[in-house]
């Protein structure tokens, strides 16, 4: 689904991706972990297609397709999407609003028919009770006044709704209380399907307590040190990412 | 008297293409010029011209004297130069100041069918079973007023809804006692300018205890060239009574700058209500800031009542300048004024405009919301006045004017001054300037929106308090006004 291949990108003349390598296919679920700088938001980014960033080497193919030659809005109808690690406020504009454009817009770009009101509120509904969410999120501006819980709540719900192909979520469990990360991870675990990867940026292993992932990759430097399954979270909780430095040329032909 | 016949400015006939001609038709669809037999004054101005339009309109004789009067105050003062405006001398003498289709209807159904065309193509029927439910509509172009639909249900209800002409003729009591009463001859230079030589424009009265069975609008057209328009529109509801007015505006697309300078007054008797609304869309001008329509207008209204109420709501799109700041003179106990704007610049667009609140009476009220988006190389000012006098005990204002900035080459501007001469007076002032930020536009675009309509969508959100206010039917009206105004202004 997702091929990342020798991936090199910079910001403002800095280089910050030095060479990635990662394949997501359908179905798995991909971590991404590592200390602070090491690239990790900067990957989820590139991929979603942020200004600023400049590829200066390497390739991404997304269900065969040259990813990197795309808008943000075709990735996004390609079925890329990003859960924000700081989800945006747009003032008086309503969450229901916001979220039937978007749906609406995709949907053009892949040639399908627009949803009216009445089958978009009956879609958003259903997805809120799946989703154990109250109403008046639909009701109020996007993310606007909301909590830190809230916002990154909005977020899983609006990938409920896009049903994206591939997820990628920055740091989605950051600042978030227990209860609320359980609720969060909840949500992600309702949209695993076979047909659909995740990566999820994490700096803690406690995400991965609730959503367990098929593979694990330490990013660092700007290059992923080291993969493994699910154990390579807990070492790493035990040990910290302090000896990643002494493993990175081990990696770094990876 | 000349016969002007144009077709300069349709768009289509030059461009053979099909989908450029849609997207310049997109940028201002209102620029077609209608071919149309007219009859003008020469251009120029003295007291003989003035002479010729009183003549030509059947005025009394109070009605020149006044005229003459007003002429000869604006021949002593000078063009204000306060606003912040780039604002090249005006001609007057090359300006004509009076244009008429020839062919003059009697009633609707004599109305040159071109003429109707012209409104249908803009959207405002003028056929009354096709007319937008419940709303009466009196169409002005360039001079003179060719059409007021629904008079007759109106006439029913004891309502006066007709032009300006037709007033000065069939109701001279009215239009003496309250015409200049709340704008008088010598307020400004343009006021003066507009006292001489004012065309036409509307005029309503509603009486006593009557509340006007329908939303009344007013559709003004520039279309000959050379012409200035100076509409004179003059609303009166006496006590206890509502009324609801809203006016459109268009022009065509003319590489000259054309004036339109109108005064309107609105007068609100003891517990008499008056909302009147403006989407105005004068020509701009093109990208490159040539041409457009100048905009320099007087608008206010008085709560001479106690318990009265105005409330204006704008939303300007149009004009290459806009001078305007409508004003209200809160006279009555227990008055209350309200101040509505959205006001949108693009391309080399400038605005100046806001509003006064002149609190007289004791525990008035008013509240403005002025809502400034700037884009393109444009500069949008918010200039207001809130003064309480002595006598406004426990008078109250709130105040809200936040701009925002679309692109790197705008500016946004907020001019207040606040006077309070009675310390049980509260004022209060809140102001913001913000950007449409990078971080917003990636959030839209990330979920599949494209940059244009996450623009628009964007900037419909910070303008929603003041779309509230606006009727329904217009409220999407200036929706799809700002998405095309809004047109290039990304990337």
């Amino acid at each position: 689904m997702l091929k990342i291949e020798n991936l090199h990108a910079r910001i403002a003349g800095k280089e910050i991706l030095k060479g990635i390598d990662l394949t997501v296919n359908a179905g798995e679920v991909h971590a991404i972990m590592g200390p602070n700088g090491a690239g990790k938001s900067t990957l989820g980014n590139v991929l979603a297609g942020r200004d600023g960033y400049e590829v200066t080497a390497g390739t991404v193919t997304f269900q065969g397709e040259d990813l990197l030659g795309m808008s943000p809005e075709a990735r996004a109808a390609a079925g890329v999407f990003l859960a924000f690690q700081y989800p945006v406020e747009i003032p008086g504009v309503n969450n229901t609003y916001f979220l039937r454009t978007a749906l609406n817009a995709q949907r053009k770009q892949r040639g399908e028919k627009d949803l009216d009101s009445m089958q978009f509120l009956k879609l958003v509904r259903e997805k809120l009770k799946v989703m154990k969410l109250p109403d008046d999120l639909l009701h109020r501006a996007v993310n606007e006044g909301f909590s830190g819980g809230e916002k990154k709540r909005n977020e899983i719900f609006q990938m409920a709704l896009l049903e994206p192909q591939l997820a990628i979520l920055d740091e989605t469990d950051s600042g978030l209380d227990i209860d609320a990360l359980k609720q969060v991870a909840a949500g992600v675990n309702l949209l695993r399907a076979p047909t659909r990867g995740f990566l999820m940026i994490t700096h803690y292993q406690r995400l991965l307590d609730y959503v367990v992932p098929d593979f694990v990759h330490v990013l660092a430097g700007g290059r992923i040190v080291e993969s493994g399954d699910k154990s390579l979270a807990l070492r790493l909780e035990e040990h910290g990412y302090g000896g990643l430095a002494e493993r990175q040329p081990a990696g770094a032909g990876a | 008297m000349d016969t002007k016949m144009s077709n300069e400015g349709n768009v289509t006939t030059l461009q053979q293409n099909a989908e450029v001609a849609e997207a310049l038709e997109r940028t201002y669809s209102a620029g077609f010029v209608t071919k149309l037999e007219t009859v003008s004054l020469p251009p120029g101005l003295d007291e003989g011209v003035i002479r010729q339009l009183s003549a030509i309109k059947e005025e009394p004789e109070w009605m020149t004297e006044r005229r003459l009067q007003a002429y000869r105050h604006w021949l002593t003062m000078a063009a204000p130069n306060w606003a912040k405006l780039r604002l090249d001398p005006v001609d007057y003498q090359a300006i004509s100041y009076y244009s008429a289709p020839k062919a003059r209807p009697k009633s609707l159904a004599e109305v040159d069918p071109a003429l109707l065309e012209t409104y249908e193509k803009l959207g405002v029927p003028l056929h009354e079973r096709a007319a937008l439910a419940g709303v009466a509509v009196d169409a002005v172009f360039d001079s003179v007023s060719v059409g007021t639909t629904f008079r007759k249900q109106l006439a029913d209800a004891g309502v006066i809804f007709c032009s300006m002409s037709e007033a000065i003729r069939n109701h001279p009591d009215l239009v003496r006692k309250y015409l200049g009463s709340v704008v008088p001859t010598g307020d400004n230079f343009f006021a003066a300018l507009n006292s001489a030589v004012f065309s036409d424009g509307s005029f309503v009265f509603v009486p006593k205890g009557v509340r006007c069975p329908m939303e009344l609008s007013t559709y003004f057209r520039i279309n000959a060239q050379n012409t200035g328009q100076f509409e004179r529109t003059l609303i009166i509801a006496e006590e206890g009574s509502h009324v609801s007015y809203l006016e459109g505006c268009t022009a065509p697309k003319r590489d000259e700058n054309q004036l339109h300078a109108a005064v309107v007054e609105l007068v609100a008797l003891e517990g008499a209500q008056i909302k009147y609304s403006t989407v105005q869309n004068w020509y701009p001008g093109d990208e490159n800031g040539k041409g457009g329509v100048y905009n320099l207008v007087t608008k206010r209204g008085e709560c001479r009542g106690d318990d009265s109420k105005i409330c204006w709501t704008q939303v300007e799109t149009g004009s290459a300048i806009t001078w305007k700041y409508p004003s209200v003179v809160l006279r009555g106990d227990r008055s209350v004024g309200e101040f509505y704007s959205v006001a949108l610049t693009h391309h080399f667009q400038q605005a100046d405009t806001g509003t006064k609140m002149t609190h007289i009476g004791k525990d008035t009220k008013s509240k403005i919301i002025s809502r400034g988006i700037s884009a393109g190389r444009s500069n949008n000012s918010y200039r207001g006045l809130v003064k309480m006098e002595k006598g406004a005990e426990n008078a109250r204002n709130y105040t809200q004017c936040d701009s925002l900035l679309i692109g790197k080459k705008c500016g946004a501007h907020t001019f207040p001054y606040i006077e309070v001469k009675n310390p049980t007076a509260i004022v209060e002032h809140e102001a913001t300037t913000s950007k449409i930020s990078d971080e917003q536009m990636f959030y839209c675009r990330s979920r599949g929106i494209r940059a244009e309509d996450a623009t628009s969508m964007i900037v419909d959100g910070f303008c929603k308090t003041v779309f509230r206010e606006l009727p329904m039917e217009f409220a999407v009206e200036a929706k799809k006004l700002l998405e095309v105004s809004l047109e290039g202004a990304v990337g």
